[in-house]
């Protein structure tokens, strides 16, 4: 989806969902599917004192596995884009790597490098680095090198070529990458967040909440993640709208 | 201006290109390169743009041999090399850009151009205004039309105050009045300010009005340069002239023994 969302349908969305979840909540009549009417206010409530805690430590993580992946990878893909001898020989790593589910990883790393924060966030950066690396990559080994050399030419060095042609040329690149890997981060953070943790939405969802039968607060932990989700989401789509208006 | 002593340049695992090549070029000279396609005639301008190094010989620009691009070299390629998520304004400014980014550091930038922002935009506005492409420059490269697009790429390198203009193929893919405006404007600046221009093309008439001295380069080694000296360079106006028809039919000849 490459499209502006309009504040009116954004507000037309969320009523349907509200409605619907209503209608959800009459049809099943039992304790796990609260009405939005008993959530919400719960919801509003509570996101400025505890749960808004949990959301913060989520989005931290979130927001220092973004950091993390783009730093690292953004680098790297570049130098594979443009040095097609080493894009060669590790080509073939990324194809086999690219694909597996890094989740599976969860108990390797967790051993290796304890139930830490660290551990989560590089569980999450993992994730976030491959669907980066490989736009990235791309995107470099395509730009003609014509461009390259005309930019030499005006006196561009190695840093120069970074911040005048690589950076901008990969930018579009590295939002659409976000936006399309937010949910699986999220979702990898839900699971990483239910092991030694006090703080974050995936420790009050499943062990404060879900484990101690409190569904409506629960319900607020879903909504707060889904925010949360919803929010980068956006976020990066606009960033990207607002990048390629060259391209329109 | 140009001293090129002993060239040899081969791509790795080609044939060489240029063998015990020897040719000098005198400030506020212009010149014309022709020869068959896939013969070198852009490797010799990456050569001189200090895009790439020489196998073994040397090239001096001003006396001095350079391992990069000099600041005061400017280039233009056939495909423009525009970058397509800035506009026409931000692409004329961007070499002034990097000068800026690295300072006057006499390795990137010269060392005797103080940048200030104010003289920054008049000259941007100058060509822009002289290329004809004021009105555009707000527009991105992708809804310009190829003539528009060479024409910030020209601007683009004469903001910086070359003073030697590399050219290759310029021209190619334009409409005639496109093509002869922008001849106008390079033989302008060549004389108003003694620029040295050296201008790669396969097309004879271009070579002909562009080039006060023709090179042609041949397939596979090119040792000896082959050099026609040109009076009718210029004659934008009049290349229905038997004098300018000659010449270009000279050169036509020498075309086909190379080729």
């Amino acid at each position: 989806m490459k499209r502006k969302l309009k504040l009116s349908d954004a507000v037309l969305g969320l009523l349907m969902f509200l409605f619907f979840w209503q209608v959800l909540a009459w049809i099943v009549r039992r304790p796990i599917m609260p009405s939005p009417v008993v959530v919400l206010p719960l919801f509003f409530t509570s996101i400025f004192g505890e749960l808004g805690l949990h959301l913060l430590a989520s989005t931290g993580r979130v927001l220092a596995a973004i950091g993390a992946a783009v730093i690292t990878a953004v680098p790297v893909g570049l130098g594979l884009g443009q040095i097609p001898k080493l894009d060669r020989i590790f080509s073939p790593l990324i194809a086999i790597v690219y694909p597996i589910p890094k989740i599976v990883f969860l108990p390797v790393i967790y051993v290796l490098m304890g139930i830490t924060d660290v551990s989560k966030i590089f569980l999450i950066a993992l994730i976030i680095f491959f669907q980066i690396l490989v736009v990235v990559r791309d995107e470099a080994a395509n730009l003609h090198p014509e461009l390259i050399l005309s930019v030499r030419s005006l006196g561009a060095g190695r840093r120069a070529l970074f911040r005048y042609v690589y950076f901008p040329a990969s930018l579009p690149a590295v939002l659409t990458a976000l936006r399309v890997s937010t949910a699986t981060a999220i979702a990898v953070l839900f699971i990483a967040e239910q092991s030694l943790t006090t703080y974050g939405l995936g420790y009050f969802i499943v062990v404060e909440t879900y484990q101690v039968l409190r569904y409506p607060q629960m319900y607020t932990g879903i909504l707060a993640m889904s925010l949360l989700g919803l929010s980068l989401y956006f976020i990066f789509n606009n960033l990207e709208l607002r990048i390629y208006r060259y391209r329109e | 201006m140009i001293e090129i002593q002993n060239l040899t340049f081969a791509y790795s695992g080609r044939p060489s290109i240029f063998e015990g090549f020897n040719l000098r070029i005198d400030r506020g000279e212009a010149w014309s390169v022709i020869g068959p396609s896939g013969c070198g005639k852009t490797t010799f301008l990456y050569l001189l743009a200090g895009l790439c190094q020489p196998l073994s010989g040397t090239i001096l620009i001003d006396n001095m041999p350079f391992l990069r691009p000099r600041p005061r070299s400017g280039l233009v390629l056939q495909d423009h090399g525009l970058l397509p998520w800035s506009t026409v304004d931000e692409n004329t400014r961007l070499g002034l850009n990097i000068w800026e980014f690295y300072g006057s550091d006499g390795k990137h930038a010269p060392t005797n151009k103080k940048i200030d922002k104010t003289k920054a935009d008049q000259q941007v506005d100058y060509w822009l205004k002289k290329l004809g492409i004021h009105g555009l420059k707000d527009q991105y490269p992708g809804r310009l039309s190829r003539g528009q697009r060479q024409r910030t790429a020209i601007a683009r390198t004469l903001v910086m105050e070359p003073d030697l203009l590399l050219l290759d193929e310029p021209f190619s893919a334009l409409d005639a009045l496109t093509r002869e405006d922008l001849e106008r404007i390079i033989l302008g600046q060549h004389h108003e300010s003694n620029l040295t221009c050296i201008l790669v093309t396969h097309d004879i008439e271009v070579a002909v009005i562009m080039g006060k001295k023709i090179l042609t380069l041949q397939h596979g080694f090119n040792r000896k340069p082959l050099i026609l000296e040109n009076d009718c360079a210029a004659m934008i106006d009049n290349t229905n002239q038997a004098a300018f028809r000659n010449k270009c039919e000279e050169l036509r000849k020498i075309l086909g023994t190379v080729a």
